[in-house]
């Protein structure tokens, strides 16, 4: 028994480094490449202390859905994008720098407070009951009680996803309307929005 | 799996906020405030599973930290189409040049 509770720190100190160290990468990398990976490191590390919570689930949810639909959206807009996609030097942000310093140091005195305040009293876990987190249990409350949102959701996920291509894809003019359109690419731009 | 105690799981997701947050308010490239945002979004998932392991009579923080990630994948997918959109008109994708409607 006591050489789970190393195992299972170890897995926590582990899961902790990725998920800060993977934020902190994210957040100050040049590169946006660099940043991604930063973020599905982040994400791996969440999805370990999902396994720690006894969420085993969301563990797979996570994986599957960050790490393997946002972060290679991601990954795509940034090819997409090529060499633009950079961080050039930031200048003019005099005031969200101040704004951001004040940030962490509220938070950062706000955090101190509230260890001082829990020092000696930390919550410990009882046991899980059987099969919590598992996908019988999550599948049962979300098609009972649940099955609104769930259905909202999805709905949700499709507009998004009609959306998505409506944004992206821009203006385009139709060859079979404007038959003597001037030789125009299938991408080209209006003249007055092509900067 | 009951050594580690709830509040190291909210103090690091706490700290994970804070480092969205002063990503979010630092940086200037598009790309990295989405991923700054995804970066809060995940710490408040982490809180949400970790006190419903507290209260483990049912799974509301599970299922809603779900949702969360459905609702993060749409927001995703139509955050990065605006960036192609506005890379599109811009030629950049720095947030301060999105001064169209500035007098």
């Amino acid at each position: 028994m006591k050489s789970m509770d190393v195992v299972e720190l170890v897995f926590f100190a582990v899961a902790t480094f990725f998920v800060l160290g993977g934020g902190v990468f994210t957040v100050a990398a040049r590169n946006p490449i660099r940043s991604a990976m930063g973020l599905l490191t982040s994400i791996v590390g969440v999805a370990g202390m999902y396994l720690l919570l006894s969420a085993e689930f969301l563990a797979a949810i996570q994986i599957l859905v960050y790490a393997g639909a946002v972060v290679i959206l991601f990954i795509f807009v940034i090819m997409l994008l090529g060499p633009s996609a950079m961080s050039e030097r930031d200048t003019k942000t005099a005031i969200s720098r101040y704004l951001a310093a004040g940030v962490f140091l509220a938070s950062a005195g706000t955090a101190l407070v509230l260890l001082a305040r829990m020092a000696g009293a930390a919550t410990k876990f009882a046991p899980a009951p059987a099969g919590f987190g598992h996908i019988e249990a999550i599948g049962h409350e979300l098609f009972t009680g649940d099955l609104t949102p769930f259905e909202l959701s999805g709905a949700l996920l499709l507009v998004a996803v009609v959306g998505a291509v409506a944004v992206a894809r821009g203006k385009q003019i139709d060859p079979t309307l404007h038959p003597q359109a001037p030789d125009a690419g299938p991408n080209a731009l209006p003249k007055e929005s092509a900067k | 799996m009951t050594s580690i105690p709830l509040e190291y799981y909210l103090i690091v997701a706490a700290a994970l906020f804070l480092v969205g947050t002063v990503g979010f308010l630092l940086r200037r490239n598009l790309l990295v405030l989405l991923m700054s945002i995804e970066l809060m979004l995940n710490s408040v998932n982490l809180t949400l599973v970790a006190y419903n392991r507290v209260h483990t009579e049912s799974h509301a923080g599970q299922i809603f930290t779900f949702f969360v990630i459905a609702i993060a994948a749409a927001e995703a997918a139509v955050g990065l189409a605006i960036v192609l959109a506005f890379f599109r008109v811009r030629k950049t994708v720095r947030s301060d040049e999105a001064d169209l409607l500035r007098n």
